[in-house]
C-alpha cells in the first residue's frame, strides 16, 4: 500500500460529497482523510482525499471518479511538488505546575494556544502529518484530553493553478 | 511562467475563464439525436411545473412512457392526459414499467422512459434501474417526490430515491425548483444517451410540479464535468492495426458496446477485412450474424468450445465494447494467457479494470472501427495479409469436434433446447427474442441464430429474473411490426407475468414461451452438479405430473391471452406456428419440458476456461490438438 493525495475539483452541488465518498466505499477503496471546501471559483469546490492504495487500483479510483458527472478534474499531488498541511486542535491538561512545560512544547512546534482555563489549554497547530504526530507525542505526558484534526489539504507548488488547467481541459474536450 | 503576474495579466486570465464558462454554458440540447442541432425556439410559455415536465418530454422526442401514477406524481398525470405526443402505457407494477422502458430502449436504440410515484413506486424501480446500469441501457426514470417542505420528515410515501439510486444510476437529480425542470430533463436525456449509455433518474417534488413556472426550449446544458471521449487516439489505432495485421492467432472479442454504439455494420467490415475469428458475448449476440463463417459463437461460462478455446489459445485478443466480465473470463488469471490485449471501449474505466490492455483505445466504437479500417488496409498493403491459415485449421477442427448441440432427455419429456431452437427457426432472424434469466436464457442465446443487432434482449449483467415479459412488452411497443417472443422460464414468468394485463389491454401482442421445467432450473442444475443433487427449494410445481400451481394456460386465459400447452415434441412446431399467426392478443405457450436438461458447455464458476466441459464429464483434450 502507498499513500496518494488526490485533489478533486467538483461542481458545488448538493450531494456531491456523498457521491464521491460513496464511490470510494462501493469500490472498496479506503479513504485515509477527506477535506472539502470552496475554491476561487464560486461554482467549484475542491475535495482533497488521501487514500491508501497501490498504483493499479489508484488508476481505477481516478477513472471511476472521473465518471461522476459532477467531477470536473482530478489531480494527484505528489509530495515532492506540493505542500500538504493538516490542522490540529488539541486540549491538554495544564495546571500551574505543568503549564510552563506545555507552553515550551507549543513554542518549539510553533503552535498557538487559543483557549486557556486553570486546568487545561487548547492548542492549535498546522503542518504536515508527521509534525503534528510529533507534537502530540510531546504533549502526551501532560495528558491529552481531546483531539480534533482536519483532513489533509494540499496544493501544488509553483505558479500554476489546477483550476486554470481544469478550464483548459474542458475547452479541449467540449 | 514564474514571477508575479501583472494586474492586466490577471484580468486577461479571468476574462478568458469567463469566456470559457460562457462557452460551456451555451451548448444546447434540442433533440435526442442531435444535441447541437438548431431546433426552433419554443417559449417562454407560462405553465405549471407538471406541464413543464410534459412539454420537456415532448420536446426531447419521447413518444412512449411506461408508468403508474400515485400521490406525489398526480400533478404530472393531469397534463399528461392531454398530451398528443406522449403515449403513456399504464403498467401493473413499477418494475414492469422499468423493464418495459429498457426493452423499448434495447430494441429501438432510443432512450426508454418510465415514471413512478414517490416511496414504494420509486423503490420498485430500483431493480430495473440497476439492471439498466449493468447493461448500459439508456433509460430515464421520472419519479414524484413529496413536497419539498416535507422532504426529510419521513412524510407519507417518502423515500430518498436519489440516495438509494446513487450507486446504480449514471447520474441522478432531485428537482425542487420548477424553473430547473426543462434543463434537468434535457441533461438527463443527454447523459442517458451519450458516452456509455445508462439510466438517469429525475426525482421531482410534488411542490415543484404544482408551482407556476415558465417553459422554454431548447435548454442550455450545464454539465462542465461531462465530456465523453468518442474520438480515438490515432496512435493507438495505428498500434492496434499493426498488431491485428501481424497476429498469428487473433480473436475479435465483441461485447454489447458494439450494439449500443450502432457499430454492427462497421464491425462486419472489420471481421471481413481482418480474416480473424469473432466471438460475441451474451450482450452482443446479433452484433455479427451467426451465419458468418468466421463467427465461433458465444464465449464464457456457457459459450461454445471453439469460442472459449480460441480465446485461451489466442496470441491477440481484440476486445470491442466488452468488459472482461467474470462470466466470460472464468478464472481471470488464466484467461487468454498467451494473448496481447487491444481493448476499445467508450468508458475509460473499463480499460485495465480486469485485464491489463497492451493497446488501450478510448472512443465510440463507430469511430474506433471507422478509423481502424483504412489503417488496417494500409498495413495489409504494406506487409501483406497475415497468415492465419494454421489458426483456422485449428479452429475448424474444434468446430467439427465440438459443434453446438444437445442430447434428448432420458425421461421422454420435451427437450427445452429443441423448443427454443424451433422458435428461432420458425420465427426467423427478423423476430425479437427477449429472455429472462437462467437455463432458458442460455439456451436462447445458444440455439437461436441471430443475424442482426437489437434482436436479442436479455438481462446480462444483473441477471434479473422476471425481465422477459415486461421487456418484451417494451420491445413490441418500440418495434410493433416485429414478432416479439418472450422466452421465459416458469420461475421468471411468475415474477412479472402481471404485465400480460398491460399487453392485452393496450394491444401489445407479444408471444411468451414458458420453458416450464417446473423448477428454478439453473439453480437446480448447480444443485445437481455441486450440491449432490440435493434440491433445496427449487421445485415450483408447475410442470407435468404436478398440481400445476398456477396453471399457465388458465392464467393466460384469465389475462385475455391465448393459452396453449405443449407436452409432446410432435406438437411443438404447430404451436409455434399458431402463436406466430395470432396478432390480436398476446399468446402464452406453456412448454412443459424435462427438468433434467442442463446447459452445456459449462465452465464452473471460478474455474479456468481451460477446464470447460462440453457435456457432463466430457472435457476437450487440448494437448491432442496442440
Amino acid at each position: 500500500m502507498s499513500r496518494h493525495t488526490l485533489s478533486v475539483l467538483v461542481e458545488d452541488k448538493p450531494g456531491v460529497l456523498t457521491r464521491v465518498a460513496g464511490l470510494f466505499a462501493r469500490r472498496a477503496f479506503n479513504i485515509h482523510s477527506l477535506a472539502v471546501g470552496p475554491t476561487e471559483h464560486a461554482e467549484i469546490s475542491r475535495i482533497t482525499v488521501v487514500v491508501d492504495v497501490e498504483e493499479h487500483p489508484l488508476e481505477q479510483v481516478t477513472k471511476q471518479l472521473n465518471k461522476l458527472i459532477h467531477v470536473i478534474k482530478i489531480v494527484e499531488l505528489e509530495p515532492e511538488s506540493s505542500v500538504h498541511r493538516e490542522l490540529l486542535l488539541v486540549k491538554v491538561r495544564a495546571d500551574a505546575t505543568t503549564r510552563t512545560g506545555v507552553l515550551e512544547v507549543v513554542e518549539m512546534f510553533r503552535a498557538r494556544v487559543v483557549d486557556v482555563v486553570p486546568e487545561s489549554v487548547v492548542i492549535e497547530a498546522t503542518g504536515p502529518a508527521a509534525k503534528l504526530d510529533s507534537l502530540l507525542a510531546a504533549l502526551e505526558p501532560y495528558g491529552v484530553r481531546e483531539i480534533v484534526k482536519s483532513g489533509t489539504l494540499a496544493i501544488g507548488r509553483g505558479a500554476r493553478s489546477i483550476t486554470d488547467r481544469a478550464f483548459e481541459r474542458t475547452v479541449r474536450s467540449a | 511562467m514564474t514571477g508575479t503576474p501583472t494586474p492586466a495579466q490577471i484580468a486577461a486570465r479571468a476574462e478568458a475563464r469567463d469566456q470559457v464558462r460562457t462557452e460551456l454554458r451555451s451548448r444546447t440540447v434540442g433533440g435526442r439525436t442531435e444535441p447541437e442541432a438548431a431546433a426552433p425556439r419554443v417559449g417562454p410559455e407560462a405553465v405549471t411545473g407538471a406541464q413543464s415536465i410534459v412539454r420537456s418530454l415532448e420536446e426531447v422526442g419521447v413518444d412512449t412512457v411506461f408508468g403508474i401514477p400515485g400521490g406525489a406524481i398526480l400533478p404530472l398525470y393531469d397534463p399528461l392526459m392531454d398530451s398528443a405526443k406522449l403515449r403513456h402505457i399504464l403498467v401493473r407494477h413499477e418494475q414492469g414499467g422499468g423493464h418495459a422502458a429498457s426493452g423499448y430502449a434495447h430494441a429501438t436504440g432510443r432512450v426508454g422512459v418510465t415514471m413512478a410515484t414517490s416511496g414504494p413506486g420509486a423503490t420498485n424501480l430500483v431493480t430495473p434501474i440497476a439492471d439498466a446500469h449493468m447493461d448500459s441501457i439508456p433509460l430515464v426514470a421520472i419519479t414524484g417526490q413529496v413536497a419539498s417542505s416535507s422532504i426529510g420528515t419521513d412524510a407519507f410515501q417518502e423515500a430518498d430515491i436519489v440516495g438509494i439510486t446513487l450507486p446504480i444510476t449514471k447520474h441522478n437529480f432531485l428537482v425542487t425548483d420548477p424553473a430547473d425542470i426543462p434543463r434537468t430533463i434535457a441533461e438527463a436525456f443527454h447523459i442517458a444517451s451519450t458516452g456509455r449509455p445508462g439510466p438517469v433518474l429525475v426525482d421531482i417534488s410534488k411542490s415543484a410540479m404544482q408551482a407556476r413556472t415558465t417553459f422554454s426550449w431548447p435548454q442550455e446544458l450545464q454539465l462542465p464535468g461531462y465530456h465523453p471521449v468518442t474520438k480515438p487516439h490515432s496512435k493507438q489505432i495505428r498500434e492496434a492495426a499493426k498488431l491485428l495485421a501481424t497476429a498469428k492467432r487473433p480473436v475479435l472479442y465483441v461485447g454489447g458496446g458494439v450494439i449500443r454504439s450502432g457499430a454492427a455494420d462497421l464491425l462486419r467490415k472489420l471481421v471481413d477485412l481482418s480474416g480473424a475469428p469473432v466471438v460475441t458475448t451474451l450482450m452482443a449476440r446479433g452484433a455479427v450474424p451467426d451465419s458468418h463463417p468466421q463467427h465461433l459463437g458465444m464465449p464464457g461460462m456457457h459459450g461454445t468450445v471453439p469460442a472459449v478455446a480460441a480465446l485461451q489459445k489466442a496470441d491477440l485478443v481484440f476486445a470491442l465494447g466488452a468488459r472482461f466480465d467474470d462470466r466470460v473470463t472464468g478464472k481471470l488469471s488464466s484467461f487468454a494467457p498467451l494473448a496481447s490485449i487491444i481493448h476499445a471501449d467508450i468508458d475509460p474505466a473499463e480499460i485495465g479494470k480486469n485485464r491489463e490492455a497492451d493497446v488501450p483505445i478510448v472512443g465510440d466504437l463507430r469511430e474506433v472501427i471507422g478509423d481502424l479500417l483504412p489503417e488496417l488496409a494500409r498495413e495489409h498493403e504494406a506487409h501483406g495479409k497475415p497468415d492465419v491459415e494454421g489458426w483456422w485449421r485449428q479452429l475448424d477442427e474444434w468446430r467439427r469436434t465440438y459443434p453446438r448441440g444437445f442430447t434428448q432427455p432420458e425421461d421422454g419429456h420435451l427437450s427445452p433446447q429443441h423448443v427454443i431452437q424451433r422458435i428461432g427457426d420458425l420465427t426467423g432472424p427478423n423476430g425479437i427474442y427477449v429472455a429472462g434469466v437462467g437455463q432458458h436464457q442460455m439456451w436462447a442465446a445458444q440455439f437461436i441464430s441471430y443475424e442482426r443487432p437489437n434482436t436479442w434482449i436479455n438481462s446480462g449483467g444483473l441477471g434479473t429474473m422476471g425481465y422477459s415479459v415486461p421487456a418484451a412488452m417494451g420491445a413490441k411497443v418500440g418495434m410493433p411490426d416485429r414478432t416479439v417472443w418472450a422466452i421465459d422460464g416458469d420461475g421468471c414468468f411468475q415474477m412479472t407475468n402481471q404485465e400480460l394485463a398491460t399487453c392485452t389491454i393496450n394491444d401489445i401482442p407479444i408471444k411468451v414461451a414458458v420453458i416450464n421445467n417446473s423448477s428454478l432450473g439453473m439453480v437446480r442444475q448447480w444443485q445437481t452438479l455441486f450440491y449432490e443433487s440435493r434440491y433445496s427449494n427449487t421445485d415450483l410445481h408447475t410442470g407435468h405430473g404436478t398440481m400445476r400451481v398456477p396453471d399457465f394456460v388458465k392464467l393466460a386465459d384469465a389475462y385475455g391471452c391465448e393459452g396453449i400447452r405443449v407436452e409432446r415434441a410432435s406438437d411443438v412446431d404447430a404451436a409455434i406456428k399458431r402463436a406466430n399467426e395470432i396478432d390480436d392478443r398476446p399468446v402464452v405457450v406453456d412448454f412443459t419440458v424435462s427438468r433434467d436438461a442442463m446447459v452445456w458447455p459449462m465452465v464452473a464458476a471460478g474455474v479456468s476456461n481451460d477446464d470447460i466441459q462440453y457435456a457432463r464429464g466430457i472435457s476437450p483434450a487440448w494437448d491432442r490438438e496442440d
